[in-house]
């Protein structure tokens, strides 16, 4: 028995030792947060996103692979504002890793220090269709905001890993530099298009829309998270006539059979940007999925004429 | 919204309005009972001056006043706005953090006609020291969900009305501190009320071990497990109700402790667990008659979209028949899954099947012991966003006489409106072991008011 005890607290030992070299476990729900925590991390974490950059972060299945990675995790970042309440609260209730939980210290809710579009205001009710009571959840879309996302994970890398600290802090020192500059040629590139109309499908793009100075007049959706209507989409196709609208954008995961046929009927070009890191093949990071978004808005508008 | 918000601006301005109304007779009467002290050193030929600028100073008071009634009203609405309803979705798990959404400042609208919230930075101190929004941080997430069946056609053997509301269950859900948390499911059904599940879970216990304390569905097989307006079907399998004691099924007042068994080829579940004894086909006669429960659960992605869950259930206990008279039952499940990841939210298909076998110890007077077998074999296919349809089919013998042995088949056709509402209906076919037919129509309403947490997969 002693014998068991000494190397129980031998193993003990010899694990809790490694750990402090072991690189921090990061589970993220979508890739655009796993990108980020990349960029921050270095190698000193290791990173992996349950959801897929082409899926519907809204509607994303629990499934028990889930719970394993969750149970292994030593963090989990989540993009919050209610975009995973549909499948994330089941999950870390069976992961058997309670710091993980929103209560932990192991949790970070990447939208508390992000900037929030939307918050809606007065009573609302579901009438409003998929309405998020905390405000827009797609922030990652404006770069400012990854910056912060940035910001609020060093801070959480560096007390999990105090040694490491300085080692995310010039991490994210040149992710911000970088950010920075790339910022620049994003807005240098849309800045001769300020104000420019455009449609979107979902409620997805208000802080990509913002940021480079898009008019967003209109959504394939009647309702967020509403599939479009018959009565609806006449109703868009007058609105997108009347605004002279050239531009609809679209997410991978919808079908574009109604914005295409508004497309036709409107002489407004389709085109299915990048909602996420990993939307398309081309996106692996964060730096990119701008340079893909940004160059096909540039693309259509320049294609169209759009105003 | 932007009807709703427009009412709630004009009863903001009517209540500003109201107060200032009530306000002024106020002021008035203190400007009269301050004015006796004054007229001694004023003469009376000054008084209509006096009075308009009594009256200047009053309305610059009521301005005053209006605004910051105005700003403290726009400020807990947009409290209300932001912190109440998160944190009636997300309970409240950051308890002592204040709610931090409003901590950011709502940047722009979604449209230009829809009003917003002036950014009132006022300091907090000022607002009243009770604040409803804040306090019912804390409520647990409440909802309510309606299953109304109606069924046409004929069933002698298993008789139903015509139309009926079978259920409203109400789910409250919360994390109860830091340890665990809590979910009461309370049936309202045309029998009263009964408490569907209540339990506290323990989610922080070490050796990656998750326990269960209070009334719930036991663990035996898919079905059992889910909620009726989790089910594919307005009706349950028929080997529910012949082997698994009816239509609720098991779910019985117990203690469950399950343990994730970690291998690196596939996510693999235990659990075990102990009842009181006296749910489905089990009764106690005494307080030693508990019943025993305990499955083995595996689970595998094949590829991204697609996925293979099978399990295998054992329950245990004593039957109504007496001290001596047992029941075991046994289970196995297989469920097969496919749900394109880009498609998800237009296509999936799902295939499952129960294997149940029923061991049940009866006296021999009324033909001994028992050995039942029953399945159900069932595909649904969700075939446009809103359009799902399915089909079922059940055979089982009975528990009491496993020479009675009924058999169905089923159609069904699912329609969506939203994530919060589905119309039903089902054709079903059952020919039971008396030899009689019956061809019925069911068709369903569910619908969804609250914040009901998210099933597990």
């Amino acid at each position: 028995m002693k014998k068991y005890i000494a190397l129980a607290f031998l193993a003990a030992l010899l694990t809790g030792g490694d750990a402090f070299a072991a690189p921090i476990k990061v589970v993220t729900t979508t890739q655009d947060l796993e990108s980020i925590t990349h960029e921050v991390g270095g190698d000193k974490v290791t990173v992996d996103s349950l959801a897929k950059g082409y899926q519907d972060p809204h509607f994303v299945e629990p499934k028990p692979s889930f719970i394993l990675k969750l149970h292994a995790a030593d963090l989990l970042i989540a993009v919050g504002r209610e975009l995973e309440i549909g499948w994330l609260p089941p999950l870390v209730n069976q992961a058997r890793n309670p710091r993980i939980a929103p209560n932990g210290d192991r949790y970070l809710d990447a939208s508390l220090t992000a900037k929030i579009l939307e918050i809606p205001t007065g009573q609302i009710t579901r009438a409003m269709g998929d309405v998020h009571p905390a405000g827009n959840p797609h922030y990652w879309l404006g770069p400012d905001n990854g910056r912060r996302i940035a910001q609020a994970i060093q801070k959480k890398l560096s007390e999990i890993s105090p040694t490491d600290a300085s080692y995310f802090a010039q991490r994210y020192a040149d992710f911000d530099h970088r950010l920075t500059e790339a910022e620049k040629r994003w807005q240098a590139a849309l800045a001769p298009y300020k104000g420019v109309k455009v449609v979107t499908y979902h409620r997805s793009w208000p802080n990509f829309t913002d940021t480079f100075g898009l008019n967003v007049v209109g959504y394939v959706e009647p309702k967020p998270g509403i599939p479009p209507s018959p009565s609806h989409t006449l109703e868009l196709i007058q609105e997108i006539k009347r605004q002279n609208v050239k531009v609809i954008i679209i997410e991978p995961y919808f079908d574009s059979k109604t914005p295409k046929a508004i497309g036709r009927e409107t002489g407004a070009q389709v085109i299915v940007l990048a909602p996420s890191v990993g939307g398309v093949k081309e996106v692996t990071d964060y730096f990119k999925l701008f340079d893909y978004d940004v160059n096909l808005v540039v693309n259509a508008i320049k294609q169209t004429g759009a105003k | 919204m932007i009807v709703f918000s427009t009412f709630v601006r004009q009863g903001l301005a009517c209540a500003c309005a109201v107060s200032c109304l009530v306000g002024a007779p106020a002021f008035a009467q203190a400007q009269q009972q301050s004015a006796p002290a004054a007229p001694a050193s004023t003469p009376q030929s000054a008084d209509p001056q006096q009075i308009r600028q009594e009256l200047d100073r009053l309305r610059q008071e009521f301005e005053a006043i209006r605004d910051s009634y105005g700003a403290r009203l726009a400020a807990l609405e947009a409290k209300l706005g932001a912190a109440a309803p998160a944190a009636a979705a997300q309970p409240p798990t950051q308890a002592p953090a204040p709610p931090p959404p409003i901590a950011q400042p709502p940047a722009a609208v979604t449209s230009a006609s829809e009003p917003t919230v002036a950014q009132p930075q006022e300091p907090a101190g000022q607002l009243p020291a009770y604040n409803p929004a804040t306090s019912k941080v804390f409520n647990p997430d409440m909802a309510v969900i309606g299953n109304f069946v109606g069924a046409a056609g004929k069933n002698d053997v298993n008789v139903t009305p015509a139309l009926r509301l079978n259920e409203a269950e109400a789910s409250f859900q919360a994390v109860v501190d830091p340890y665990a948390r809590a979910d009461f499911f309370l049936s309202f059904g045309p029998e009263g009320v009964d408490v569907e599940e209540g339990f506290l879970t323990l989610t922080s216990l070490p050796g990656g071990l998750l326990a269960k304390v209070g009334k719930m569905k036991e663990q035996f097989g898919k079905v059992n497990t889910l909620h009726a307006h989790a089910l594919p079907w307005a009706d349950v399998p028929l080997v529910m109700t012949n082997l698994l004691g009816g239509e609720e099924g098991m779910s019985d007042s117990g203690i469950s402790v399950s343990r994730l068994l970690i291998n690196p080829l596939f996510f693999l579940e235990a659990t075990g667990e102990v009842f009181a004894g006296t749910s489905g086909p089990f009764a106690a006669h005494d307080r030693g008659d508990v019943s025993w429960a305990g499955r083995l659960r595996g689970y595998r992605d094949l590829t991204e979209g697609t996925n293979l869950d099978v399990g295998t259930s054992f329950a245990y206990g004593h039957n109504e028949l007496g001290p001596t008279f047992r029941t075991r039952l046994f289970g196995v499940d297989a469920t097969f899954r496919y749900r394109p990841l880009q498609r998800a939210i237009y296509k999936r298909f799902l295939t499952r099947t129960e294997l149940m076998w029923s061991r049940r110890e009866q006296p021999l007077f009324t033909g001994g012991d028992q050995s039942s077998f029953g399945y159900y074999a069932s595909a649904d296919y969700q075939f446009a966003r809103r359009w799902f349809t399915g089909v079922r089919f059940d055979s089982s013998d009975r528990a009491v006489d496993s020479t009675l042995r009924d058999t169905g088949v089923s159609g069904v056709l699912t329609f969506w409106p939203s994530e919060f509402s589905q119309v039903r209906g089902q054709l079903r076919h059952t020919r039971y072991a008396e030899g009689v037919t019956a061809n019925e129509l069911l068709f369903q309403f569910l619908f969804s008011i609250g914040a009901h947490g998210a099933h597990t997969f």
